[in-house]
This record gives structure tokens, sequence and C-alpha cells, in this order.
């Protein structure tokens, strides 16, 4: 078992009262899996993911446990948790492509990151994964603002990973890529994968269809909780939970026009989780929700490795 | 016809003194009807937002010409009466230190100054309704209290207080999650059966195909490709098409694979991207691929 998170809660800190962005969520991922994180803007995927690296001043370790390798990790502890930063767990970041040093030539920058972690910079290695990912050796002579978005975004995946760690989070790191960079940044992640230069990935992403095709395993967020978790085969064709089912139906494949199906979105919008109402935290907006959803549902294993909190799944 | 670009030439300036010149937008023509969403594809730096920018007047037009029912664009208030746009990122629209609907009470004071209190606020709650919002649940909040898709709606109603025939909309689904999306797509087609014109920038290819019924497809800054969508989509002539087209990921379908593409170089723009009419409606640039039919 490469991670498992039990009944984890990080909540933020706010003049109103707590935001319980992750309630008690729990799941596990194999070595070698790609995990595929989805879900709403604002359920708690960002939050996940910096909860396993570096939480923000704001962040509380409220309970729960995280272990890596059989270790566990204090996520709760920022100075301790430098030791596993970069070398054990990496994190590719929202927004990321904005955030290498602009004054820097590339391959200057990554030489003092990696003297910074006291490691010395292997050239031929670099130089490999650069030809992984279609980069030209002679990014590392660029300045950051003379890549495009998608050469930018690529050569940050490959800084991360450069040590080898055995988690890499890469948050919403194609949203803003056009197709054909998409596609090409999405088979690095899975190269590096099975280069064995990380062990093991959580993909965070709005897109469904982008994930289905780099996870093994795809996991649906609502509201700081887990909906629903499956292999990604499974989820895409026969999802369970009520959340998951909507979520699929709102992609327009290509070859859906509006003037013969129409589409629709999911009516309403996700509770506040400053004060999130008790049972279901779907039931608001579930076409199906019923007395029984008053209680809060378990996560049940429906199937081998599929997991689904709903009472009706 | 309503919006109608011909031969639409944009040069930025670049380099230190602006000593050098770049084509952002290289000998375009398209047009956009009344009740019609063309949406603009291509990849990012293809001169999709140049484009928008010069329909707004936000930006110069270096050559060729713009108009909208056969008036040249203006930046000026008759012409921003008619002609409105929404972008990709919708909270540098609004100032975060007043409530949101304070971008309605602007263009009441410079469109619509003699309107009373009371009949303008009537306007504004149906154009909220219009665009499926809660009027009691967006009004007199601050921007950073309201969702990036509730904002970009209400940049939305905000055109619709003004008697628009043409919106720009640029990227504005790209950060929206599946859900949002999907709303915001389904207003901008109530949109076009009212009657309005709608130019759909956009790189996600599944959602041009969802909405619109015209496709212009541009790649450094001339177009490859265009037509009615069915064709464009259906039956892509251009090897740069395909390409995009196979990249796109699909829930149930593995990745398709690329279109070789070194039996063919494509024109990097200039001269000879001259299009040619392949089918009623469906117009292609030739690539000089063998067995091209130039
Ligand atoms: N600094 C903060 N203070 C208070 N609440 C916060 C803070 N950061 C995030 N939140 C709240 O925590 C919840 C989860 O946020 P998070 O950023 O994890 O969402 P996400 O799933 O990554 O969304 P997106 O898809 O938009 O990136 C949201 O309700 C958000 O408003
Ligand atoms: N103000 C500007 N000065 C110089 N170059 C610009 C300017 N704005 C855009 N460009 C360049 O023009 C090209 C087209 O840009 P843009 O229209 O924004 O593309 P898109 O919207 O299709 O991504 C890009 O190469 C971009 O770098
Ligand atoms: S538990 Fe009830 S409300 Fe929640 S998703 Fe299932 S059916 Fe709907
Ligand atoms: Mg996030
Ligand atoms: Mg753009």
């Amino acid at each position: 078992m490469s991670l498992r998170v039990s009944e984890l809660r990080v909540y933020y800190r706010t003049l109103k009262g707590d935001v319980k962005a992750l309630d008690d969520v729990s799941f596990t991922m194999r070595d070698g899996e790609i995990l595929g994180l989805a879900g709403e803007s604002g359920c708690g995927k960002t939050t996940l993911g910096k909860s396993l690296i570096r939480m923000d001043g704001r962040m509380r370790h409220m309970g729960g446990t995280v272990e890596l390798d059989g270790r566990e990790l204090p996520i709760g502890d920022d100075r301790r948790m430098n030791e596993f930063r970069f070398h054990e767990v990496s994190l590719i970041p929202q927004y990321s492509m904005s955030a290498m040093n602009p004054t820097r030539k590339i391959g200057k920058m990554v030489g003092e990151l990696l003297g910074s972690r006291g490691v010395a910079l292997d050239r031929a290695e670099l130089e490999s994964r650069l030809d992984l990912v279609e980069l030209p050796r002679k990014v590392l002579d660029n300045y950051p603002i003379e890549l495009s978005g998608g050469m930018k975004q690529r050569m940050v995946m490959v800084i991360s990973t450069l040590l080898n760690p055995s988690l890499l989070i890469a948050d919403e790191v194609t949203s803003a890529l056009d197709v054909s960079t998409q596609k090409a940044v999405a088979k690095a992640l899975i190269g590096f994968r099975d280069a064995g230069f990380v062990k093991s990935m959580i993909f965070v992403t709005h897109d469904l269809a982008l994930t289905s095709h780099i996870a093994d395993t795809i996991m649906v967020m609502y509201a700081g909780k887990l909906a629903e978790k499956a292999p990604a085969k499974v989820m895409v064709t026969a999802p369970r939970h009520p959340y998951t089912k909507l979520l699929i139906n709102s992609l327009p494949e290509v070859g859906v026009r509006h003037a013969d199906k129409k589409l629709s979105g999911i009516a309403g919008s996700p509770p506040s989780l400053l004060d999130p109402p008790a049972g279901c935290r779907f039931r608001a907006r579930c076409p199906v929700a019923g007395d029984e959803c008053g209680q809060e549902p378990p996560v049940v294993e429906v199937e081998p490795d599929h997991f689904v909190a709903c009472w009706k799944a | 016809m309503m919006l109608q670009l011909d031969n639409v030439t944009k040069v930025y300036k670049v380099g230190a003194f602006g000593g050098k010149t770049f084509a952002a937008v290289d000998g375009v023509s398209f047009d956009v009807r009344s009740g019609e969403v063309v949406s603009l594809i291509g990849e990012s730096g293809s001169g999709k937002s140049t484009i928008g920018k010069m329909i707004l007047g936000l930006t110069s037009v270096t050559a060729g010409s713009i108009t909208v029912d056969g008036v040249p664009v203006k930046a000026a208030k008759e012409y921003y009466r008619h002609v409105q746009g929404v972008f990709q990122d919708p909270f540098s629209c609004y100032n975060p230190v007043f409530k949101a609907d304070r971008v309605f009470q602007l263009i009441k004071e410079s469109y619509y100054p003699q309107v009373s209190a009371a009949e303008w606020d009537g306007r504004v709650r149906s154009a909220i309704q219009d665009v499926r919002l809660d009027p009691g649940q967006v009004l007199g909040r601050y921007p950073h209290q309201l969702s990036g898709g509730q904002l970009q709606r209400l940049l939305i109603a905000r055109a619709l207080l003004l008697d628009i025939k043409l919106l720009v909309a640029d990227e504005i689904t790209s950060m929206l999650d599946a859900s949002t999306r999907i709303d915001v797509l389904n207003l901008l087609a109530e949109l076009k059966e009212r009657g309005l014109g709608v130019l759909y920038v956009t790189h996600d290819l599944s959602l041009g195909n969802y909405l619109a019924e015209r496709t212009v497809v541009l790649r450094n800054g001339t177009v490859v490709e265009m037509g009615l969508t069915d064709k464009v989509f259906g039956d892509p002539l251009h090897p740069y098409t395909r390409k995009l087209l196979a990249a796109v990921p699909r829930l149930n379908a593995p990745w398709e694979d690329a279109e070789p593409t070194d039996t063919c170089r494509y024109h990097a723009g200039g001269a000879s991207g001259a299009l040619f009419e392949a089918d009623a409606d469906h117009f292609v640039a030739c690539a000089r691929l063998d067995g091209c039919p130039r």
C-alpha cells in the first residue's frame, strides 16, 4: 500500500467559524496507482492535496492520519514535514505555470533548487527526463517567459519529480491548456509513473473525460466528503452515486449538439461548509433523496474497489 | 448578415523598441449572422482573443475591415449598446471593494439615466432571472461571495440590459466546472434563439460542437477550415483540424492516434492560405497534402 488516508479532517479557520473543507475522508492508494480526483469547484480537492504536503496558515489538522509507504506523515507539523517534501511527496500546484522564478535561466534555477536540498544536479538524468516529456534540451538556457504554457507545465513536472518522490500531486495542471497540449502533458504524467520516477500520483481536475484516460481509479468528492471511488472504467460506465451520475451526464461528448440533445447542469449549488447540513450533504440537490437521507450515509464497498456513500446506491 | 470580418489583419510591434512586427491575425474573413452561434477554435496563441478584441474595439485593426450591420467598429457608446463582450476571468471585471451589482448601476448611469430607479430595478431583476439566477441570492453581495459561474452569468445579464445584437464570449467556460459550464452554454443557446449573434471563442472542441451552427478553425492567425459545424467536425478536411479532434479526450474511447504529419507541412500562414469551398458552406485552406484537390 502506498498511501493510506484515514478519517482525515482539515478545517480552515475563519472569522465566521471553521470551514469544514475535508471532513472525515478515508481512502488508500496502491503502488503505481494514478488516482483521479474530481468534483465541483470548492469541494475540497486542493485542500486534500495541500494537506498531504504543506498546509497554509489558516488550515488546521483536526483529526485523522496519513500514512505513506507505512510511515505516518506528520502533516500537522510544518517543520517535521520538511524531511518528506520533494523527497517523498511532491506537489505541482494549481496555477504553477506562473510560479517559476522569472529572472533565472531554467537550468540555473534547477541547479539552485537541488542545491538547497543538498543534492547535486545530474545533468544527464535531467536531459533524459526532458526527452521523455519532449522538451528540447535547450530550454535549460531559456527564461520561463520564453516557454509556452504547455512547455512550462512540463518543465514544472520534470522539476517536481527530480528526486523520485513516492507520491506526486498534480492539481489542475491541464485545465488552462488546449487539447493537443493537454494530451502531451497527460501522456508525460503517465510516462513518469511508468518510468518509476514517481510511485503513485493524485491527478486533480474538473475534467472527467481527461481523467478517465490518465487515472486507474477515480475518486469524486462532494462538499468535503468522499462521494464515490471506483476503477476509472467503472466510474464512467457504471457510476452508482447520484452526484457522479449527474456530473457525467453534464459532459458534452464530441458529437452531441444542443439542437439534438439538451444537456443540463445540476440544479442548485453545494452547501456552505461553514455549517453543512446534517445527513447527506447532497440531499438538497439529489433527485432521488428519501427520508433515510436525513442520516449521513456511510461509505460502503459495494463491489471490490468500488466505494459509494449513498443510501440508495 | 450582421458581423462581417473582411481580410482582417492585426500586426503587433514586438521586441524591446518595437523594432520587429508579428502578425497575430493574418487575412481573416468570416461572418456571424443574427440568431447564430459561431465558434472560433484554435490553440492558445492562435489569435482568437485578438479577433475578439478587435471586434470590441479594444485594439485597432491593422488592415481589412470589421463591420456590424454595415457599420465599422467604433469604440463608442452607441456601438457598445449593440455589441458586448464577456471574458474568461469574470473576477477581473469586478472591483472587489464594491458590491457585484454595481456593474448594473454603471449601465444605467451611462445609457438609461432617464429611467426611474424602480423601473430599472425591475429590468435588472428580470435580466438576472433570464440568466437563471435568483436575484435575492446574488444582489447586494460582494464579488468574493459569489462563485465564478454566478459572476459570469451576471456579466451576461449586464449585456442583456442593453439592446445587444452581438455577444463576443471569449473562453468564458474554461474555468467553470462541468455542471456550471453546461448552464452557461444553454444560456448562450437561448440568446441565439432570441435572435442574437454570438461569437463563442474556445479551445474546447466538444463545447464548440455542442453549441455552434458554424465553426472557424484558426491556426497561427489564419483560418485553416470553416463552415457548418456538422461538416467541419463530421468531415474534417484539414490535417490540423483532424489533429485537434484526435486530441479531444472522450469518456469511453481511447485517445485516437494523431494524424501523421510527415507527408505535409501546413502553410505557416501567408498568402498561400487561401480557402476553397470543398462543399456547400465548408471551406478549407490547402495543406499541400498528397492528393490535395488544388
Ligand atoms: N483560505 C481559506 N479560508 C477559508 N475557506 C477556504 C480557504 N481556502 C479554501 N476555502 C474553502 O474550502 C473549500 C474547499 O476549497 P478547495 O480550494 O479545496 O476547493 P477545490 O475543490 O480545489 O476547488 P477548485 O476546483 O475551484 O480548485 C471551499 O469551500 C473554499 O471556499
Ligand atoms: N499586446 C500584444 N503585443 C504583442 N503580442 C501580442 C499582444 N497580444 C497578443 N499577442 C500575441 O498574439 C498572438 C495571439 O494572441 P491571442 O489573440 O491572445 O491568442 P489566443 O486568444 O488564440 O490564445 C500570441 O502569439 C500573443 O503572444
Ligand atoms: S444518500 Fe440520499 S440524498 Fe444522498 S445521494 Fe444518496 S439518495 Fe441522494
Ligand atoms: Mg482547487
Ligand atoms: Mg485567448
